[in-house]
């Protein structure tokens, strides 16, 4: 495989430095999860755990100024009226404070977990049908995600962005149709030539320690 | 619970984009609920569109933070859903209840089913199957996925048991057949009327929407 650089854009800066004082270190410290702003790629799952534990306004309007944006944009190219997707986004932002204790740092980043909200809410929104979701496994208290198992989980997500950019032009177009619901099920060529082994690993071990805490 | 036969790749990039009519969704969500290897992979491609999502941007209109801020409410964390034996949470919702509570209607030679209600496109039921029983034998003008929630069958194919979910497309021609100890329920989902081979079930065909 291939050894990508994980690349940044000008706008997605690790949000961080909003709160930290006076250029000093800045340790966000969550219930059981506490990660040093400086030595993580990309944070914004802190902000949801922010906004899950202390409903944190300015955590939450980060997120919102970063990924409501994307989320109107990812309703629109799935066929969605400007002000149809400019309301939508505002909902799953909603979601998002609604259901931040549901995330789960350890299988999904943020950018993946906004993902699935706004894919349902567009579900709802254009075809007006029910998404049924697997049986989650809840989090007991005594079950909080691990910060390092979180942090891997969101490097490998950010190579996998990498990896996409770096796609075939004619192999992106391919992946983005099916994702933006240009293609039937039955058109959709599931090989992607990404690297999505390494993040599914990375999900099953975090299962597989939450049910070993569970039982 | 060994679970052998899985999701396609296919079948759960079209579940994560959102792509798959509501009663495949179902199929998928239930053997995700039974299938952490599933599960696993299904956030890989979860991913890809959190990734695609990042390319995405658009501006918001100038008031919608404020507008968003202004109406965010806290509801208190869901009940988790009564755990059931046999059957998942996504299903329990469609059937409102248990076990106990599907409808079941006969369709011939032992064999029930309760139809559930989803969007048009695609038709989810349940079957429920005596064991030792024969299910008349059969081709497919679409997708037939077919998940053991009890009890096993097998087909010219292979064994299917608990958690196994067998895809079955135009190629496939088959006479699942309950194993013998156990009746067999299973969620099956269509997007296309079977082909059945025998006449008797041809002129049954639209009564029963299978």
């Amino acid at each position: 495989m291939l050894d990508f650089t994980p690349h940044q854009k000008a706008d997605a800066q690790p949000p961080g430095q909003f709160y930290a004082v006076g250029g000093a270190p800045l340790c966000v410290r969550q219930k059981g999860l506490s990660v040093p702003s400086d030595t993580v790629e990309d944070d914004w799952g802190v902000l949801i755990l922010k906004v899950r534990d202390n409903q944190d306004k300015a955590a939450f309007a980060a997120l919102f100024r970063h990924f409501a944006p994307r989320i109107k944009g990812f309703l629109m190219k799935s066929g969605a009226s400007a002000s149809l997707a400019e309301e939508c986004a505002q909902d799953v932002m909603a979601t998002l404070w609604q259901k931040a204790h549901l995330f789960d740092p350890t299988r999904a980043s943020a950018a993946t977990w906004i993902f699935t909200i706004a894919r349902n809410r567009r579900i709802d929104a254009l075809r007006k049908s029910r998404r049924p979701e697997p049986e989650d496994l809840p989090w007991g208290p005594e079950a909080e995600p691990d910060q390092q198992d979180a942090l891997e989980l969101s490097q490998d997500t950010e190579r996998l962005g990498a990896a996409l950019a770096l796609l075939p032009e004619k192999q992106r177009q391919l992946i983005e149709r099916a994702y933006f619901g240009d293609l039937t099920h039955s058109e959709i060529a599931a090989e992607t030539g990404l690297p999505l082994g390494t993040i599914k690993s990375r999900i099953r071990l975090a299962l597989e320690r939450l049910r070993h805490k569970m039982s | 619970m060994t679970i052998r036969h899985h999701i396609s790749d296919q079948l759960l990039m079209g579940y994560s984009a959102g792509q798959l009519p509501e009663a495949f969704n179902l199929v998928v969500a239930v053997h995700l609920s039974m299938c952490d290897d599933c599960k696993s992979r299904l956030g890989a491609f979860d991913a890809v569109g959190g990734a695609l999502m990042d390319d995405c941007d658009v501006a918001m209109a100038g008031d919608s933070l404020a507008a968003t801020m202004d109406r965010l409410t806290r509801t208190t964390p869901a009940v988790p859903r009564r755990a059931s034996s046999v059957l998942p949470s996504p299903l329990m919702d469609y059937i409102g209840g248990d076990l106990d509570a599907v409808k079941w209607r006969s369709i011939g030679m032992g064999v029930r089913q309760a139809i559930l209600p989803t969007e048009k496109g695609a038709t989810a039921r349940l079957l429920y199957i005596p064991a030792g029983q024969k299910v008349p034998d059969h081709g497919h003008r679409g997708t037939e996925l077919t998940l053991v929630l009890q009890g096993a069958f097998r087909d010219e194919t292979d064994r299917f048991g608990p958690g196994d979910l067998e895809i079955a497309d135009e190629d496939l021609n088959h006479q699942p057949i309950a194993e013998a100890g156990a009746d067999c329920i299973c969620l099956a989902a269509t997007d296309a009327p079977l082909r059945f081979n025998g006449v008797l079930q041809r002129l049954a065909q639209p009564f029963f929407r299978i």
